[in-house]
Formats: structure tokens, C-alpha cells, sequence
């Protein structure tokens, strides 16, 4: 299609790799003998931790506790005993406490076939209960949770909701996957989702490189569901969701607002079924699915993977790694974050370990000279001026920085992408926020 | 599985698109040569040492100040043999070689790196250079020699033919609404007025179709415009120029050449050759190659577009009223001058932003 939506005229078009694995079904991973179980998997407060040493646990069970309103609970991912708690480094680059559970005992709810119930009797107040207790975050990778997003504030009332199944970072296809391969689970969670915040607009939004997905969900949706898929023009950063929303309702959100100001949530396919097994299944998150893949993979898969299992096990099931591997990155390529080793743990915002070759990962320039080309900003689609920014940080010019719209920035890489001098922009901008913050905290005071 | 592999642990985003300055710079290059080898041809082995002189001095002058700017030498980024090959593409074919050899000298040395070398410039190095050797040396810089012809003959462009037979057979140069005809025969237009003049000045026939392929008197790169064009139009596929700039540059010349050339010989408003002023002088050569250069054009596409209607407006300006033939590069070198200021008002404003009210 010529004329497909999309968010503007900014934006960039990396080579998506998604051939890797776009063709292979989901399968489940082996279930780890040790699991890893990070307390901090999400935006907000960390869970507090509720089991001792040596205590048994099921499948299942609650082991972390969320501290106040913005935080989430933490299962076990296997039946076990819980053998320490230590320090590690989680995929995002910090330290976090880790629950250690060693494998043993009986499985409750893996393997085991679930019945569906009719879901249309539930009120509002247990499906939100039921979220809540489940620990389902934005499984998109922003990890936001969920019960705070769909608990909309009084006096506010949400018209539209969007379910993000944009995929639009390079490499992962566990989205896609999801909706080829759990097309059901995933229109019967938008349906328990719409009976919480009753929007009369529900649209599906995919980009057009997943045309199987597409096809499929929209001869699924014809007689049943009043839910409209909505083809999508290739193309990065499409997956954020105020430019998910600008492409299908033509709405922009203000920078100091979220969503639901405009009358719009937006939650990710992964989310949206995590949502129904929690709903319907009572099913914790205990597990999701992540897409092993990149030219340093020997046989690149999509895994339904327990949370807690290492990166090198799940590396080791897909046919180990080629020699030639530079970096591991867990998320996306543009705004994944490299790991130090293969000992990390994988959380709930895990959606794809990557391993990228010498050819693909090409290095910024140390000493790179900005030759004012202006491809950053074709390339920004947040309206920012990133060559203007970097010049402003270069020269310590915070304010003017700030005044510039620094904090608008969401990192989302495509003007370091396009950059032909090679200057770690999105680097930069990081540093100079976070300078710019303690600025502001020491003029605070 | 592999016991000590070594991971590189770096900030995001972890892939790079495939273009960078280099790629850039030396894709430039590769895509002017065929013109340039055109030209060569077209105006015998001298225009070939010309183009050495200048691309050879231009990266010798480049190792030097970096040196003295006790810099990384880096000429293998491919903008000092890119500015090299730009200044003589804007030579005529037979001016003495310290020309193009002082000329760019000056564009690397006083235009490049006495403002900060790469991404620093405040103008082109080769259009800056090209205007400096037309006012330091004009005879030289404005002499040409025919096509194709081995016992190079002196002769003139079509552009400055065309100005100097309107001010010579019909006594007048400027806007006047008397019918230009002179001794029986009225022209209309340049190409007419060319065909009465050419057996004197020209030596040749003046067709659209010669004036396209690159049979007419010119600078050694600027001649062939279906070169030109087929290089243009691959690097505006592979997004190295853009197109705001060229396209409103020339919309501009031939708009305004449509609207106000016809004065010159008496036909009135909307009566002009647009397609003689495309066509002749460096126009295409500029548009697409000189005035895209991304240092010294805006960083926005508003900036871009009012960077190409200002430049098509002096050209046509120089064009019809100036002493010289050409405008293009005096054009480019105004708006380079121009484009600091373009970006300081032009902004972009963030993505749902909202301006706070004032007090």
C-alpha cells in the first residue's frame, strides 16, 4: 500500500532482520534449574521481598510484594526452594536484588491446558484486581505497570484504545509471533482491557512488514470483534506510543502530558496477553517470550522463557554463539542496552537477546566532526534539533539545552542511526540530562 | 559454550546506518568524474592538468595546515580531494595553471581551516574560490575556448554571447519595451539572438540539445548537463543531496527567467527562455552540487527552501542586470554568508510542544 498511515514525515528505516525468525512459532524454553528473579522489573518502587532462605515455594507463588501503588508483584517462575538472595546486574545496566530459587517439586500451571471462562461477567474491579495482583508491566520494554495505566484517573475518560503491535525496532519478532500464533488470547485480552476503560475506538496497530499478522487478525476480527487493524507504513520509531498515536488517531500528545490526557491508552500485544492469562487463566507472569536472534546465533529462535532464566542458557539452546560476536544486547538494537557478560537474568522486560556481529555493530566516531547535514532532524521525530543539542552540551550550555527541548528526548536512537559522522548523540544526551537535572536540584536549593 | 568471549558494552543505539562523511564525500566525487572526464574530452589534455593541479595542491594544502593544526590527518575522508575536484570543475578550460593551483590554496587554507576546517566553514571552499579567481584574475577567468576544436580558438559562452550581442546588434541591455530588432531581423529570445550572432562568436549552432549534452563553451565540469543530471539524480536517490535546494534554486531562475527575460527583447512579461537559463552557465553544476554542500546550507528543510529562492533570485538578479555573464556562485556565496542567520530563526518546535504564555 502507498499511502499506509504513519506518524509524519521524520523517522528512519533500518534493515529489520525480522527473516531471522519471523517464521518460526513460538516454542518453550527449558526450564531453568536455577532462576534468577530480579526485584526490580519495573517502573516505580522495587518489590519488597516476602520469602526466607530455605522456604519452599510453588509455581507461581508471591515472592516479592509491590510497595505502594506504583510498583509490582514478583512470582516464583518455578516450584522450588529459595537457596539466597544476591547482587546482580539486570539487563538495564544497574544492580538489583535477586531472589534465588533452585528447581524442585511439581509444576502447577506449566504444560497444563487451561480453560477459558466467559469473561464478560467479570467487573471492572477484578479485572483490575486481577492485573494487579498478576504483576503485568508493559512488556514492551518500558516495563510502566499496567494496573496504574489502565487506572484512569477520575474525571478523565479514555475514547481509544491502541494496542501497539508496531514491532518497529530492527531484529525482534516475539510480537509478531504472538499474534500469528495466539491470535485469540490476544483480541480476548483487548476485549477484558476495553471492558475496563470502555473506549468506543479499539484499533490494532501493525506495520505492514507483518502482512501474515495482519491478514490474519483482520479475517479474525470480521464477524466477532468490533476491533480495527490498522496497516502501518514501516518505520522507526513507530512502536512509541505518542507517535503510535499521532500515526492512527492524528492526535499529539503535549510533551508535559501522557496518553490518556488526549483519551488514548495504548498497551503492548505482549501486555494484552499476559492480561488475558492473568484475567482469565489466574496466571501470574511468570514467563514471556523473547526473540534469541541476531547473525551471531547460530539457530535464532522465539522462546517462551521463564523470567529468572540466564542469558547463556537461553544463547546455549539456540545453537550457541559464532565467533565473531561483538555485542549482546538485550531489547532492541536502538535502545537495547549491551551486556556485560552472559550471567544476566531475564526480566519481564526482556523482549529479545540479540547477539550482533563485527559487520552489523559499527562504532561511533571518537573525534567525530559534526558536518551540519541536517539528517538528525529529518530523523527526529520528536521535533527536536539534535546537531543544535549536541553543539549546546558540547559547549555546556545547559540552559540553553533545556530551553531546546532536551528532555523531550526519548532516546530513541534514529538521529545517532542516521548521524553520517558518527556522533554518539543519544550518549550525549544522556549526559547532559543528567547534568541538567542536577542543575536544576542545585538551584533548588 | 564459549568460556571468555569478549562482549563490547556500549550505548545505544548499537546499529548505524551504512552512510558516513566519508562514504559521503568520496560517492560525491566518483558521481562529478563523469563530467569532469567529459569535459576533458571535450576541451583536450590541458583541462586534465588543470583538474590534477588543483585536486593535488588541494590535498597537499590540506596535510599541511592539519599538520600545523597539529591534527589527525584524515584526507582519506575525501573532502579535500572533493573541494579539489570542485575547483576545477568551475575553471575554464584554458586558464594558466597557477590559477587553479593559488585558487585552491585559498579554499582550503583561508576558506576551510582559517574557520575550523571540516563543518566549520562559513562558505563553499570551491564556490568561495571560484569567485576569487573571477575578480582576481577576470580576463583569464572569463576567456574560453571552443568545444572540440584542437587549435583552441577563443570564443565566448552562450550566456555571455547572448548578453554581449544584445547590448551590441540592438544597442540595448537592459529592460526596455522596444521590439529589439535591428537592420530587418528581430529576436526574441537568446537562442534567436545567438543564431544571428554565432558565425562571429560562437563558431557553432546553439540547439537546446547542444547546450544539454555539453556542446558550448563553459567551465571544464559545468558543460555537460545530462551528466550532471544522471549523477544528481543518484545522489538524491541515496539521500546525499537533498532536493529543497536544487529544486527551488532552479524553480527560481526559470520562474523568474519566464517572467522577466522576455523585457530584454522587447516581447514583455511572461515571455522569457526559461530553459536557456537551466541550461547554460553553471547553473546545474551549482544547484546540485555546490549550493547542496551540507556545511554551509541551513540544517532545516524551511531553511533549505528559502536558501534556494534566494540564491535563484540573485542569479537571475546578476544574470539580467550585473556586469558579469554568471551569477551562480556569486548566488551560492551570498546565501552561505546568509545561512547562520537562516538557522537562528528558523527552529523546529518539539513535538507537542506549547509555547508558555509570556508573564
Amino acid at each position: 500500500m502507498l499511502f499506509e498511515k504513519t506518524f509524519g514525515s521524520n523517522g528512519v528505516h533500518p534493515e529489520d532482520y525480522k527473516y531471522l525468525t519471523c517464521q518460526k512459532k513460538i516454542e518453550s524454553a527449558y526450564v531453568p534449574n536455577i532462576a534468577y528473579v530480579p526485584i526490580i522489573q519495573h517502573i516505580g518502587s522495587p518489590a519488597k521481598i516476602i520469602v526466607e532462605i530455605g522456604q519452599k515455594v510453588e509455581e507461581g507463588q508471591l515472592i516479592a510484594s509491590a510497595e505502594g501503588f506504583v510498583s509490582v508483584n514478583v512470582h516464583s517462575p518455578i516450584p522450588g526452594k529459595i537457596v539466597g538472595f544476591e547482587e546482580r546486574y539486570i539487563s538495564i545496566g544497574r544492580k538489583s536484588k535477586v531472589i534465588v530459587i533452585e528447581l524442585d517439586g511439581e509444576f502447577k500451571k506449566t504444560g497444563k491446558t487451561f480453560t477459558n471462562v466467559d469473561y464478560n461477567n467479570f467487573s471492572k474491579e477484578y479485572i483490575l484486581k486481577a492485573i494487579r495482583e498478576s504483576g503485568v508491566v508493559g512488556l514492551g520494554g518500558a516495563t510502566f505497570p499496567t494496573h496504574v495505566k489502565l487506572s484512569i484517573p477520575d474525571g478523565k475518560k479514555a475514547d481509544t484504545l491502541i494496542i501497539n503491535g508496531t514491532e518497529c525496532e530492527p531484529f525482534i519478532t516475539c510480537d509478531h509471533r504472538l499474534m500469528l500464533d495466539r491470535s485469540e488470547d490476544l483480541l480476548d485480552g483487548v476485549n477484558i482491557i476495553n471492558k475496563v476503560i470502555d473506549a468506543q475506538n479499539v484499533y490494532i496497530g501493525i506495520e505492514s512488514n507483518k502482512k501474515d499478522a495482519i491478514q490474519k487478525l483482520k479475517s479474525l476480527c470480521k464477524n466477532k470483534y468490533k476491533i480495527k487493524i490498522i496497516p502501518l507504513a514501516v518505520k522507526y520509531p513507530q512502536g512509541d506510543e505518542k507517535q503510535l498515536i499521532k500515526a492512527i488517531t492524528g492526535r499529539v500528545v503535549p510533551v508535559d502530558k501522557l496518553p490518556v490526557d488526549c483519551g488514548v491508552v495504548v498497551l503492548n500485544v505482549s501486555s494484552t496477553i499476559a492480561i488475558k492469562e492473568a484475567v482469565v487463566y489466574e496466571k501470574p507472569l511468570i514467563d514471556r517470550v523473547v526473540t534469541i536472534t541476531g547473525n551471531g546465533i547460530v539457530n535464532p529462535k522465539n522462546l517462551k522463557v521463564k523470567i529468572g532464566t540466564l542469558v547463556k542458557d537461553l544463547i546455549e539452546e539456540c545453537g550457541g554463539l559464532k565467533p565473531n560476536v561483538k555485542k549482546i544486547i538485550i531489547g532492541g538494537p536502538m535502545m537495547g542496552f549491551s551486556q556485560m557478560n552472559l550471567e544476566t537474568p531475564i526480566t519481564k522486560g526482556c523482549s529479545a537477546v540479540i547477539a550482533l556481529t563485527d559487520e552489523d555493530s559499527k562504532d561511533f566516531e571518537q573525534n567525530a566532526i559534526c558536518i551540519s547535514c541536517g539528517k538528525c532532524i529529518n530523523a527526529c521525530a520528536f521535533g527536536l534539533m539534535p546537531t543544535i543539542l549536541n553543539k549546546y552540551i558540547k559547549n555546556k550550555l545547559y540552559e540553553k539545552a533545556l530551553d531546546s527541548g532536551l528532555m523531550f528526548c526519548k532516546e530513541c536512537g534514529a538521529c545517532s542511526w542516521v548521524c553520517p559522522a558518527r556522533i554518539p548523540l543519544v550518549q550525549i544526551f544522556r549526559m547532559g540530562k543528567d547534568i541538567s537535572k542536577k542543575l536544576i536540584l542545585s538551584k533548588g536549593k | 559454550m564459549e568460556k571468555d568471549i569478549k562482549l563490547v558494552v556500549s550505548s545505544s543505539p548499537h546499529i548505524l546506518n551504512y552512510e558516513s562523511t566519508k562514504s559521503i564525500m568520496w560517492t560525491v566525487s566518483i558521481f562529478l568524474l563523469p563530467a569532469t572526464i567529459f569535459g576533458v574530452y571535450a576541451f583536450g589534455i590541458y583541462a586534465a592538468f588543470i583538474v590534477l593541479a588543483s585536486i593535488l595542491t588541494s590535498i597537499t594544502t590540506e596535510v599541511i595546515i592539519l599538520t600545523i593544526r597539529k591534527k589527525a590527518i584524515c584526507i582519506d575522508d575525501g573532502s579535500a580531494f572533493l573541494t579539489g575536484l570542485l575547483v576545477a570543475m568551475n575553471m575554464p578550460p584554458s586558464v594558466p595553471l597557477y590559477i587553479p593551483i593559488i585558487s585552491s590554496i585559498f579554499a582550503i587554507a583561508i576558506v576551510k581551516h582559517a574557520f575550523g576546517g571540516l563543518g566549520q566553514n562559513w562558505a563553499n571552499p570551491a564556490v568561495a574560490a571560484r569567485v576569487f579567481a573571477l575578480f582576481a584574475w577576470t580576463k583569464e577567468m572569463t576567456t574560453w575556448s571552443t568545444p572540440f576544436i584542437t587549435d583552441s580558438v577563443t570564443t565566448a559562452t552562450p550566456l555571455g554571447a547572448s548578453k554581449v550581442a544584445l547590448v551590441e546588434n540592438f544597442g540595448i541591455g537592459h529592460i526596455t519595451s522596444a521590439t529589439a530588432s535591428s537592420g530587418g531581423v528581430s529576436a526574441s529570445g537568446p537562442l534567436e539572438i545567438l543564431r544571428l550572432v554565432s558565425p562571429d562568436v560562437l563558431k557553432t549552432d546553439v540547439t537546446y540539445f547542444k547546450l544539454f549534452f555539453g556542446l558550448k563553451a563553459g567551465c571544464i565540469g559545468e558543460i555537460s548537463i545530462f551528466l550532471l543530471l544522471i549523477a544528481a539524480i543518484y545522489l538524491i536517490y541515496r539521500k546525499i543531496i537533498t532536493l529543497e535546494v536544487p529544486f527551488f534554486f532552479l524553480g527560481t531562475i526559470a520562474l523568474s527567467a519566464w517572467i522577466f527575460d522576455g523585457l530584454k527583447y522587447g516581447q514583455g512579461f511572461y515571455a522569457g527562455d526559461p530553459l536557456f537559463h537551466l541550461l547554460t552557465g553553471g547553473a546545474v553544476l551549482g544547484a546540485f552540487f555546490c549550493a547542496t554542500d551540507m556545511v554551509t546550507t541551513p540544517l532545516t528543510v524551511a531553511g533549505r527552501i528559502i536558501f534556494g529562492i534566494g540564491a535563484g533570485l540573485i542569479t537571475i538578479l546578476v544574470r539580467m542586470f550585473g556586469g558579469l555573464p554568471e551569477g551562480v556562485s556569486l548566488a551560492i556565496l551570498f546565501m552561505n554568508m546568509l545561512t547562520p542567520a537562516i538557522d537562528r530563526f528558523i527552529k523546529i518546535t518539539p513535538l507537542g510542544y506549547i509555547k508558555p504564555k509570556k508573564g
